[in-house]
């Protein structure tokens, strides 16, 4: 795990070393253990190491035996051991016993048909001398982050957004488009970012310069194909549960020693039991408690935790925690968020390493890929309705929605009715189950200024997105069809960034994904939804495939999302007794009418309305609290990037 | 304009639109339709009405006939305060 950067010069220019240098100094928290530059002619490549294989041997840019190919390497090859062993057979000699080294000599057999082979997480930049050519990858469901810029003198590219900002030909200007995608799908579709200047590698594709000229070519894409169904149960069970030990116990290949997150939820209970189920004596957990009830589930890690008898360490998250480190927050997802939910895994990460680990094995992706999401669910309900409308008893499931949602639940029968009613198009749309979720988000669209609306008009995100679908899409169920806008937008773009890899390795600490192991994807590709989600039972196979490896209690539990306090963090002193509160002093600076103004984003005075709604404590509503924290990291994100942005890294 | 009316206008303003003005809001204008109450603003809603009028809205009351436009909730409002002048006498 680690940073990466690196700069191709055109026109016979040369790289510059003291530039590459800044580029990989700004995120040397993603490596702090050792950083290296290889400079070559008009070529550069930079590495900032976070030691877990190989801690003697594996450092970066790596070159083969003789200096023809050079890489720099972010990310880890699990099945590295067994590639080694065949190349091995082949011929190749090896100096080191690293992974980085594996993947120089399968390209130098396959090419860039390497990443066919390779199961892990990666970014990666490999610079072919023999054939002048610079070849980029990232894994295949965007765990490791990479961007890259085409200024007018070069290629850039790096594991963070922030390092290619600190290159001076590469403008610092928020895209008004990238926004318009934010306020709607909560990402960008990319390669859009929301910066102008900046592209993403979108997850499971390659990246070619050759002559100064930029190629972009899939690898790899979900598709579905449900051809295992219910009579074919168990098994499918024995299947799974085969490929998720397999893919856990190569996620503990490591030379430090390796933890695990325990929400207290199902997916990272199942993790670790697997870790314990593989032989795995002393196992270190760690989790986030809120000080909030509402938002609490330490009694279900605690739980977990005896049970599987692991050495269990949590940190307790006030509002006041998530207030404070929300700038900082920010500066690392380097994009607007509508939810605070990244600020307590910043503070988890910040345990972690505190606590000595630099590894974590954690339960992101099971939703997306085993089907355990509220919006899967959702939509089969409203599907369901919508066949007989006037039907007084269907609507009725609604409430088995959102039973965490205290606002949801004691909201009027009418009300839900009339939120989750099917209009007459909605059957039709490729977006059917996102519907009411990017509806109300783009709701949040009335704050933005008038010129901002203005030159917004012609944006069109659901129209972008509809033209960027696989052309198999439409043939998909309906199930599969919402799984899909899951897995290829928000799991890249928020689950794994904004939540994942940024907030984990702003304290250098490296997450590890067993359900987004490839294997275990394609093969719930071919899972009927009857066995993913049986009737409304979320995650069916998965439950019946673990069985009793974890409590009961939280086989049974409804599905609780993970949630944090939104727009009540930023308060301080509260509002007791009618008393108007005061928001953090950088919230009511960066939310003032002029600091508003001065970005020119936002509307001043709807804001300034919002704000003084917060203050008094009455902004409840979901939408309200998407728009405060919306607006508020939009501030943060301009005020970090744009203004005040360091020409060197802060230390 | 009635006074309740006064008042429900400015919540609807202020708390729900933020100020703007150029959404026209009729007085049977939906909340839902238009988009100004989100899943959840039901509750502010209603929130809102119990302080500013001082009344108990039931569970019975929570109906979009009773809630969903500036003319329900006025009609609605006066009906309750009848209601509850009739029941101190």
């Amino acid at each position: 795990m680690c940073g990466i950067a690196g700069f191709v010069a055109q026109n016979s220019g040369h790289c510059d070393r003291q530039m590459l240098r800044r580029m990989i100094e700004m995120v040397n928290y993603r490596g702090p253990d050792a950083s290296g530059i290889h400079v070559a002619g008009p070529v550069g490549l930079a590495h900032a190491r976070l030691s877990i294989i190989d801690i003697g041997g594996g450092h970066q840019p790596m070159h083969n035996e003789d200096e023809s190919v050079w890489i720099t390497f972010n990310g880890e090859i699990f099945n590295y051991v067994e590639l080694r062993e065949e190349l091995l057979k082949k011929g190749h000699r090896f100096q080191t016993q690293s992974d980085t080294e594996v993947i120089i000599h399968l390209y130098e057999e396959k090419g860039e048909d390497c990443v066919h082979d390779l199961n892990g997480q990666w970014a990666f930049a490999i610079w072919d001398s023999k054939r002048e050519r610079l070849f980029l990858s990232r894994d295949r469901l965007g765990v490791r982050p990479l961007f890259y810029a085409t200024p007018s003198e070069g290629f850039a590219f790096a594991s963070e957004i922030k390092s290619l900002l600190t290159v001076p030909s590469i403008s610092r200007e928020i895209d008004l488009a990238a926004l318009d995608e934010i306020f709607t799908f909560w990402v960008t579709v990319p390669p859009r970012t929301i910066f102008k200047g900046v592209s993403e590698l979108p997850p499971g594709h390659s990246l070619f310069l050759e002559q100064g000229h930029v190629r972009i070519q899939p690898y790899w894409t979900l598709d579905y194909n449900p051809s295992i169904g219910l009579q074919r149960e168990e098994e499918a069970r024995e299947t799974l549960l085969e490929l998720l030990l397999d893919a856990t116990r190569i996620r503990l290949r490591s030379d430090v020693p390796v933890g695990a997150y325990l929400s207290g939820g199902l997916d990272s209970t199942v993790i670790a039991a697997l870790v314990k189920k593989l032989g795995t004596t002393h196992l270190k957990t760690f989790s986030v408690a809120f000080e909030d009830k509402e938002f609490d589930e330490s009694s279900f890690q605690n739980e977990a935790s005896e049970f599987l008898k692991t050495d269990h360490e949590g940190v307790l998250c006030s509002s006041e925690d998530i207030g404070r480190v929300f700038p900082d927050v920010v500066w690392h997802t380097e994009k607007p968020v509508l939810r605070t939910a990244p600020a307590p895994l910043f503070l988890l990460s910040k345990l972690v390493r505190e606590q000595g680990y630099k590894v974590v094995l954690t339960g992101e992706g099971s939703d997306e890929v085993l089907g355990g999401y509220d919006i899967f669910k959702e939509a089969k309900i409203r599907r369901f309705w919508a066949k007989y409308p006037e039907s007084k008893l269907r609507p009725i499931l609604l409430r088995r929605l959102y039973p965490y949602l205290k606002s949801m639940q004691s909201q009027p029968d009418a009300y839900l009715r009339a939120f989750f009613h099917v209009r007459k198009d909605d059957l039709s749309s490729p977006f059917f189950s996102h519907l009411p979720r990017w509806d109300m988000t783009s709701k949040l669209k009335m704050f933005f200024s008038r010129e901002s609306r203005e030159l917004m008009k012609s944006c069109n995100a659901m129209g972008r997105l509809d033209a960027e679908l696989p052309s198999r899409f439409r043939q998909w169920d309906n199930f599969s069809q919402s799984q899909y806008l899951e897995a290829a937008h928000l799991l890249p773009g928020y689950i794994l960034s904004s939540q994942g890899d940024r907030m984990a390795m702003a304290h250098s600490v490296e997450g590890r994904f067993p359900f987004l192991d490839y294997r275990v994807v394609e093969f719930a590709s071919r899972l009927s939804p009857q066995l993913k989600m049986k009737v409304l039972n979320e995650k069916y196979l998965l439950k019946a495939a673990v069985g009793d490896l974890i409590p009961r209690s939280i086989r049974h539990r409804h599905k609780q999302p993970y949630r944090s306090p939104d727009s009540q963090s930023f308060l301080r002193g509260g509002t007791t007794g009618g008393k108007k509160g005061v928001l953090h002093e950088y919230a009511e600076e960066l939310m003032s009418p002029r600091a508003i103004s001065q970005a020119g984003i936002f509307d001043p005075e709807r804001v300034s309305k919002l704000v003084e709604k917060a203050r008094a404590g009455e902004v409840i509503g979901v939408k309200d609290n998407m728009a405060f924290v919306g607006i508020l990291s939009t501030q943060i994100v301009v005020d970090r990037f744009i203004k005040n942005f360091p020409k060197e890294r802060m230390t | 304009m009635t006074s309740i009316e006064t008042d429900v206008r400015r919540y609807i303003v202020d708390k729900l639109l933020f100020g703007r003005t150029d959404t026209v809001v009729n007085g049977d204008t939906s909340f839902l339709e238009s988009g100004l109450i989100d899943s959840t603003g039901v509750l502010e809603l209603v929130a809102f009405l119990e302080e500013q009028f001082h009344i108990k809205v039931e569970d019975e009351d929570l109906i979009p006939a009773n809630l969903d436009s500036i003319n329900a909730l006025t009609s609605f409002l006066e009906r309750k305060s009848a209601a509850s002048v009739n029941s101190q006498r």
